[in-house]
């Protein structure tokens, strides 16, 4: 019904969050090219390109499953844009499908995002070994 | 039938990203818009499951064609949203080379 508004509500946080930590980067990646420390150097995949993935996969299932709320008729676009919010039966069923089926898909994709994140790091642990490695040898 | 053809969608746009030349595609966006649809439908279609159970799979012929017409709608926007950010951020320069040959 509008399952998708509480992943909306998490991609507006996200993407939030996601620029204040670009900024910081920025900020961070300026002090350290003025200092020039080489010991700091290492391969390590940003939070903010991190928070990015996050970011999109949010945005994009948010703006399609709306599409198909429009689609069955649960979405118009006019007040109160949501057609379960002109009877209370039905209001209260949406909330319900909000508090259960929403909160699971936000769930679900923010721990998709963190198995992401994991295998990710781990592949650029792995390249800088084996590039140590080749170097050495 | 819509969380299949999204999950093709994605699955398809994946194999392209990982075999892609560069950057200059963004084929990373599309993945990202179907895979965030398919998980979101996938955990629909679970709570569905458990309210139908077996009669999940067996859905009128009606019901199915209506589900796959608007599977590959939301691929169709998918794409149509991934076109449009193409052209507007322009990384390969194209639009401006094209914008710059007709004022000469």
């Amino acid at each position: 019904m509008a399952c998708f508004l509480i992943s909306g509500l998490e991609a507006l946080v996200v993407t939030a969050v996601e620029k204040g930590a670009e900024k910081k980067e920025e900020k961070n990646m300026a002090v350290d090219e003025a200092v020039k420390d080489e010991a700091k150097e290492e391969i390590k995949i940003p939070l903010s390109r991190k928070l990015k993935w996050l970011t999109y996969m949010l945005w994009g299932g948010v703006v399609l499953l709306a599409f198909e709320h429009v689609w069955h008729g649960e979405v118009v676009p006019w007040f109160p844009f949501l057609t379960a919010m002109s009877d209370p039966a039905d209001a209260a069923e949406m909330f319900h499908e909000m508090a259960t089926v929403g909160v699971c898909m936000a769930a679900l994709i923010t721990l998709v995002w963190f198995g992401m994140c994991k295998a990710a790091d781990s592949i650029m642990k792995r390249s800088a070994n084996a590039d140590a490695r080749s170097t050495q040898s | 039938m819509t969380l299949l053809i999204t999950v093709f969608a994605a699955v398809i746009v994946t194999v392209k990203w990982y075999n892609r030349k560069d950057d200059s595609m963004k084929l990373g966006i599309l993945c990202f818009l179907y895979w965030g649809a398919s998980i979101m439908w996938l955990v629909d279609a679970i709570f569905e499951y458990a309210e139908l159970k077996a009669e999940y799979f067996t859905p009128a012929l009606e019901d199915m064609l209506n589900d796959a017409f608007l599977g590959l709608s939301v691929v169709a926007l998918g794409l149509v949203i991934w076109i449009v950010r193409l052209l507007i951020t322009d990384p390969k320069g194209s639009v401006r080379t094209a914008l710059k040959k007709q004022q000469n």
